[in-house]
């Protein structure tokens, strides 16, 4: 038992359960999935549905963060991604067909492709501090974004493309499956090469790593451009779940929700071990918060207190010298009485 | 300049070795370069607008960012120790929220004022004790702070409450004539002392000092027995301080509270700091120099006010283009100056 409360994803798990427990205690039919016209409906896919694009965004970000890097240009993605998308698909001749929503959905790609690989150049060839490298694209992309669609939100009919965000396959959500399937890629990829591996060590040591023969510019370059495209497709996701761009509005925070999902799911900002499992359950805790408002009837205007409050009270268990704080106290020899005191004034 | 200055030397020294004058010049190098920025921005306005060489459109940039000015200087301490601080818009907003609900039930705006002060230097503490004591990153203690302040905000009230009380519409239209047929608003007057005493406290305290060198390396400092854990909280409640106040002179500004204020203006006061020449990772930077970047962004924006044309998401990409610039230049100095 001890053991497993040791394991990294221990309190974030035990977090989500605790959450969903609690909304299950509200509405007994919460954790119930049913079948309806060939679909699956349900909470939890409710959850899944809305909050794949923080996932698709926090999982990209994972990978960032353990080279101890940040991407804070994802939400300005989001908006470019799909402000390009939809504008190709409004001023195309055939604003319906597939083929359009292909050439869509690659010119998104594209847009990512060149804003990671512009991070990527940034932070590993000219050396900036990632947090100001990408604050550039924070800043400017969403200005991009508004001058791609001219200020105004465009409106899109495009059968094809409104089921990225929207549509159904064998019985889930094409944004779930989207999802799923860049999970089990990134997971692939870095779990079973070496290149998982690498970009640990590029973030526990940049200098040792580069001394070790390691070409640790690649291996930054590679995760930002990652980074990049996966919020590119949480880009179209959003824009295709609304069929609308909205340059202001979408994607705006999600990069803060998705480095809280990385950092509630056990990676340190720090750099080094990461855990893309543990990324998915913070991302799955967040979007759960905002479900568990609704359910209890918290009043929607508390929203934002509720996950302050949640997201410091992880993170506080996840500190170090909290848990041995905690310990302290659970252990009956000699506690040291007045220190726990001091820190409870603390907080 | 007193024993205690933190100041590069820049005056030529009889008997100073070269290498070290190349040093002190190199390090004010991004903030001069700022400052001819500026300038020469002006010039080009001067150029095209007639209008624009006037002393009032350089003091309209002081009267319409008096709340950004205030904000940077406080940014500017907790970047310098290598921090970062996300809450500071939504805690403006948080300040115009109370003060303006306040006020409608008829408080003293001195007891407004005062309990104002003391909700975000409380806040800010709070944020500072936790990235102490339990060693989180600043980064998400803040930005936990951000979602604080501002679902407080939320809770307070979802609709823009507007300030009829005497005092602060007082404020909003006092002006301060000045030779020339010039005037400037009391805020200016107030940020500006705000500015000094930040200077002041910066160059010429042991807190200051001690600011600096944390930046400089962290470990450093606490070996050479400066009080770097009491300076590092303090920094972050001085940054609530700031925006309390940013957040009463906002309220001066625009007479009202309402929750979605004050929006993204963390990132305009961190882009103001870093144009100003502050490095991200700490230990080199100037309060003046955040000041001057506050102008930079005013006077992109007088640009587009007085262009017409230009729709307003240039400001947006102007402002990303500019801190791509001065990132580049500051790349160049670090590299020359270790």
């Amino acid at each position: 038992m001890t053991s497993l409360l040791k394991h990294r994803l221990a309190w974030p798990v035990i977090a989500l359960a605790a959450l969903l427990l609690l909304n299950q205690l509200f509405r007994p039919d919460f954790l119930a999935l049913r079948m309806q016209d060939g679909h699956l409906y349900g909470s939890l896919i409710d959850i899944m549905r809305n909050g794949a694009p923080t996932i698709l965004i926090a999982l990209g970000m994972t990978l960032v963060i353990a080279t101890r890097g940040i991407d804070l240009s994802v939400g300005a993605v989001v908006a470019i991604a799909g402000a390009a998308s939809c504008a190709y698909i409004a001023a195309s001749p055939e604003p319906g067909s597939p083929a359009t929503a292909l050439t869509a959905v690659l010119i998104a790609v594209v847009a990512g492709l060149a804003v990671g690989a512009w991070n990527g150049f940034l932070v590993a060839t000219i050396g900036v501090q990632p947090i100001i490298a990408t604050l550039v694209l924070m800043t400017a992309g969403r200005g991009i974004a508004q001058l791609i669609t001219g200020g105004q939100i465009i409106s899109v009919t495009n059968d094809g493309y409104k089921a990225i965000g929207a549509g159904y396959l064998f019985t889930l959500p094409v944004s779930i499956l989207i999802t799923a399937a860049v999970f089990v890629l990134a997971a692939g990829l870095t779990r079973r090469t070496a290149l998982g591996t690498l970009i640990e060590a590029v973030g526990i040591n940049p200098v040792a790593s580069r001394l070790a023969g390691l070409r640790s510019r690649n291996i930054v370059w590679i995760v930002y451009v990652f980074s990049a495209v996966c919020a590119a497709f949480a880009g179209l996701m959003i824009s295709s779940n609304v069929t609308a761009a909205d340059a202001n509005n979408a994607g705006l925070y999600i990069e803060m929700d998705a480095i809280l999902a990385v950092v509630i799911g056990g990676t340190s900002l720090a750099g080094g071990r990461y855990t893309l499992t543990g990324t998915v359950v913070g991302a799955f805790i967040i979007q759960t918060l905002t479900t568990t408002v609704y359910t209890l009837g918290i009043p929607p205007e508390v929203t934002l207190v509720f996950k302050a409050l949640v997201v410091i009270t992880v993170c506080l268990l996840q500190a170090p010298k909290a848990r041995k704080l905690f310990a302290r106290v659970k252990a009956p020899a000699r506690p040291a009485a007045t220190e726990p005191a001091k820190e409870e004034v603390a907080l | 300049m007193s024993p205690n200055s933190t100041l590069a030397p820049f005056a030529i020294r009889k008997g100073s070795a070269p290498r070290r004058q190349l040093r002190g010049n190199a390090r004010y190098a991004p903030t001069f370069a700022t400052l001819g920025l500026f300038l020469a921005m002006f010039a080009v306005g001067a150029g095209m607008y007639p209008s624009f060489l006037s002393g009032q459109v350089f003091l309209n940039l002081f009267i319409d960012n008096t709340f950004l000015i205030v904000l940077a200087v406080g940014m500017t301490f907790v970047i310098l120790t290598g921090g970062i601080d996300l809450s500071v818009g939504a805690v403006v907003a948080l300040s115009m929220m109370v003060a303006a609900t306040l006020l409608q039930q008829g408080w003293n705006p001195a007891a407004v004022i005062v309990l104002v002060l003391l909700i975000g230097s409380t806040l800010g503490l709070a944020m500072g004790l936790i990235i102490h004591h339990f060693e989180i990153q600043p980064f998400i203690v803040t930005l936990a702070g951000m979602f604080l302040a501002r679902g407080l905000c939320y809770v307070i009230s979802l609709d823009s409450i507007p300030v009829t009380e005497g005092f602060f519409t007082g404020m909003a239209q006092a002006q301060i004539p000045l030779p020339g047929d010039l005037f400037v608003s009391p805020g200016v007057i107030l940020a500006l002392a705000i500015v000094a005493a930040a200077f002041f406290v910066l160059h010429h305290t042991r807190f200051g000092r001690t600011v600096y060198a944390i930046g400089g390396n962290e470990n450093s400092a606490m070996l050479m027995g400066l009080p770097v854990r009491t300076t590092k909280v303090l920094v972050y409640a001085l940054s609530g301080f700031c925006s309390a106040v940013a957040g009463i002179l906002f309220s001066f500004y625009s007479l009202s509270g309402y929750s979605l204020a004050a929006q993204g203006m963390e990132l305009d006061a961190i882009a103001a700091v870093v144009i100003g020449g502050t490095l991200l990772t700490g230990g080199t930077g100037y309060v003046l120099g955040s000041v001057v970047g506050v102008l930079v962004l005013g006077i992109v924006q007088t640009f587009i006010a007085y262009d017409g044309t230009l729709s307003s998401w240039w400001t947006k990409i102007v402002i990303g283009a500019l801190l791509l610039a001065f990132i580049l230049l500051q790349r160049l100095f670090t590299r020359k100056t270790t």
